[in-house]
């Protein structure tokens, strides 16, 4: 009998009457212009009453229960295999990774608007969580106040395509290689903190970042934002109906076929693809190089990593800048994207699903970041029906995450780096 | 080989080190021992560049560095094995080593690889284990390893004997006499006075940020003060 769980169990059962019966319970009804507060229905309470029998009875034989679950047989046939060699894990992993992004390129053509829209955003959310891997999971610096480069990036299009009329692919790099500057600049003053004071300077940046964009007005448009952000063009052939600038030709002219506003949206979708794949590339690369050694040895231990001559400076920096420029770049498309940006799309929370999607993936692994990138930005719209419960349902799926794989969907492996045999 | 002139370190506004001269010859075994918070630690960190000194010139090999960055420091031929081993836990014994010849090209880390095998042929057989799951004997040797990956003319040792048991401090100490062999100058900080000043040539007592003393290793092992304060009557 599990007697010393009972006062557990009662706590418990209590915590769960308190959250459940305000949340379930009360409704906030409009007759005219009141707004009356509801009691409960006879139902609500009783089922209340009823999760809290269960939750009391489950937490007093926590302990039987969990032993039986134990004595169950492993469900999971891929928990007792013996860990793959390392030649042969990357290049099954290549082979995958490449199958994907074949299929990839050919997927938008069949399904429907609203799904290529909707992997554009995820392809979006991934070039931001395989940037902030960089900072975060591979150089152990917690920022949150990473949405500031996405937010320069945007702007930075938005604007010179405002005052300029640049186009697309000019606005690209220079709003990545902004991002990076602004990166680099707010590294300098964080350099010498670390953990928990680093995060809260970093989390300062990108409200100044935010409240700047909301505020100067004259320039951003301030709360009103930035719209008419035109689309990117393919050498020159415009996607719209009608031709927009001069010496633009339009696509669908050009290749005599029906017009389609489709094109715009897979067309946007591949580029999203082509810098996603390039910043997952260019990021991996940069892993097996020494600097990528260094941010993680500098997050290992700092005191052990300069004694070896590392500068602190200068990694610090490098993952700063190298993080933010990716940032810049998925600014760039999501502002194309949409067509109109405001400082409203660039809020902490921003911040924050970005840092949980590189929690969630398993720090510094870039296929775990990639999987999460889908997952946190597809299970809200799957549980769309749900409606008001869905961001419960997905605080619910992160909650559960974290207590059965605390590091992440597919934990970081560390890719040996082996001098080649003497001759 | 390091030469350190009327030091002066400052945590803040508090002095931690009054006016310290070191000084370390070209292939010698020195030895700093004192109490806890005599200020040995603070002595090597200052020699290293953080914090830097106030005040005083510290010269390594004919050049003065006392305003040079920790980083341009630590690749002038000097390496130091911090205190409390700090091996990358998560790293294996081979990637640890890679790490400590990071400015170094492929061909001088397999050298220098070879030779840290053949001086701790246990880290050979713990080739691909990873480094936090060793003993702390065995992170010790890592650490030197680790330091000596850079080929350093120099090696400095903040409390290679902390935690260890005797036999492992034993061993510690052997190797250490076996790098001035090689030619390696070696400035050893100590609280086991007893074995560091056994193994020196000469010694320097620190107290309260001050050097109170300075002789041979075997006079001070003989000095009756130095036996009192740190060797337990």
């Amino acid at each position: 009998m599990a007697a010393h769980n009972l006062k557990h169990a009662l706590f418990c059962a209590i915590v769960t009457l308190i959250v459940a019966y305000p949340i379930l319970g009360f409704n906030l009804v409009s007759s005219g212009t009141d707004i009356i507060l509801e009691g409960a229905t006879t139902q609500t309470v009783i089922s209340v009453l009823l999760a809290a029998v269960v939750v009391f009875l489950f937490q007093l034989f926590r302990d039987n229960i969990m032993a039986l679950l134990g004595k169950a047989p492993a469900l999971n046939p891929l928990a007792n295999r013996q860990p793959m060699e390392q030649s042969k894990r990357l290049k099954l992993e290549s082979t995958i990774l490449t199958l994907i992004i074949i299929g990839a390129l050919f997927w938008p053509f069949f399904v429907s608007r609203g799904s290529v829209d909707l992997a554009t955003l995820v392809l979006i959310y991934i070039m931001l969580a395989l940037g902030l891997n960089v900072v975060v999971g591979l150089a152990g610096l917690l920022d949150l106040g990473y949405v500031a480069f996405y937010a320069v990036g945007a702007y930075t299009f938005a604007l010179l395509s405002q005052y300029y009329g640049v186009s697309f692919w000019f606005a690209l790099p220079i709003g990545a290689l902004l991002a990076a500057l602004f990166g680099l600049v707010l590294g300098f003053p964080v350099l010498r903190l670390r953990g928990d004071y680093l995060a809260i300077v970093t989390l300062g940046f990108g409200e100044i970042i935010r409240i700047l964009l909301n505020n100067m007005t004259s320039l951003t448009g301030g709360p009103n934002g930035i719209g008419g952000i035109p689309d990117p063009t393919l050498f020159g052939m415009e996607f719209g109906r009608r031709v927009k600038e001069e010496g633009n030709t339009s696509f669908h002219e050009t290749f005599g076929i029906a017009y389609s506003s489709e094109h715009k949206i897979i067309f946007l979708y591949l580029i999203a693809l082509v810098l996603a794949v390039f910043t997952a590339l260019v990021i991996r690369r940069l892993m097996r190089m020494p600097v990528g050694r260094a941010w993680e040895a500098l997050r290992e231990d700092e005191i052990a990593a300069r004694s070896l001559g590392l500068s602190r400076t200068s990694v610090k920096l490098s993952a700063f800048t190298i993080g933010a420029f990716f940032a810049g770049f998925a600014g760039t498309v999501f502002a194309s994207k949409q067509g109109f940006i405001s400082p409203e799309s660039f809020v902490f929370l921003e911040s924050a699903i970005v840092l949980a999607i590189v929690v969630l993936g398993g720090m510094g692994s870039q296929l775990g970041v990639i999987l999460a990138a889908i997952a946190v930005t597809i299970l809200p719209e799957l549980a769309r029906e749900f409606s008001e419960y869905r961001m419960l349902i997905f605080g619910a799926a992160m909650v559960l995450m974290m207590v059965w794989r605390p590091q992440g969907l597919m934990p970081m492996r560390r890719i040996h780096i082996e001098l080649e045999k003497q001759e | 080989m390091l030469v350190l002139e009327d030091v002066h370190t400052h945590y803040g506004k508090i002095e931690a080190l009054h006016g310290v001269s070191v000084e370390v010859k070209k292939g010698e075994i020195v030895s700093l021992i004192g109490a806890n918070g005599a200020g040995k630690t603070t002595l090597l960190m200052t020699v290293c560049g953080n914090p830097q000194a106030t005040s005083g010139r510290i010269i390594l090999q004919g050049r003065d560095i006392t305003r040079e960055p920790t980083a341009t420091i630590m690749r002038s031929g000097i390496s130091i094995v911090p205190e409390g081993r700090r091996v990358f836990s998560g790293l294996t014994v081979e990637e640890n080593l890679h790490m400590g010849g990071f400015f170094n090209t492929k061909a001088e880390i397999r050298k220098s690889q070879d030779h840290v095998y053949e001086l701790f042929p246990r880290l050979k057989e713990r080739e691909h284990q990873r480094a936090g799951t060793m003993s702390g004997g065995e992170q010790q040797m890592l650490a030197i390893g680790r330091a000596l990956m850079s080929k350093p003319n120099m090696i400095i040792l903040d409390e290679p004997s902390l935690g260890l048991a005797p036999l492992v401090i034993k061993q510690i100490f052997e190797i250490i006499g076996h790098l001035r062999e090689e030619g390696i100058t070696v400035f050893l900080v100590e609280q086991n006075a007893h074995q560091a000043l056994n193994l020196a040539d000469r010694g320097y007592v620190l107290e309260t940020g001050k050097i109170r003393l300075h002789d041979t290793g075997k006079n001070l092992l003989a000095n009756p003060d130095v036996q009192n304060a740190y060797l337990g009557g």
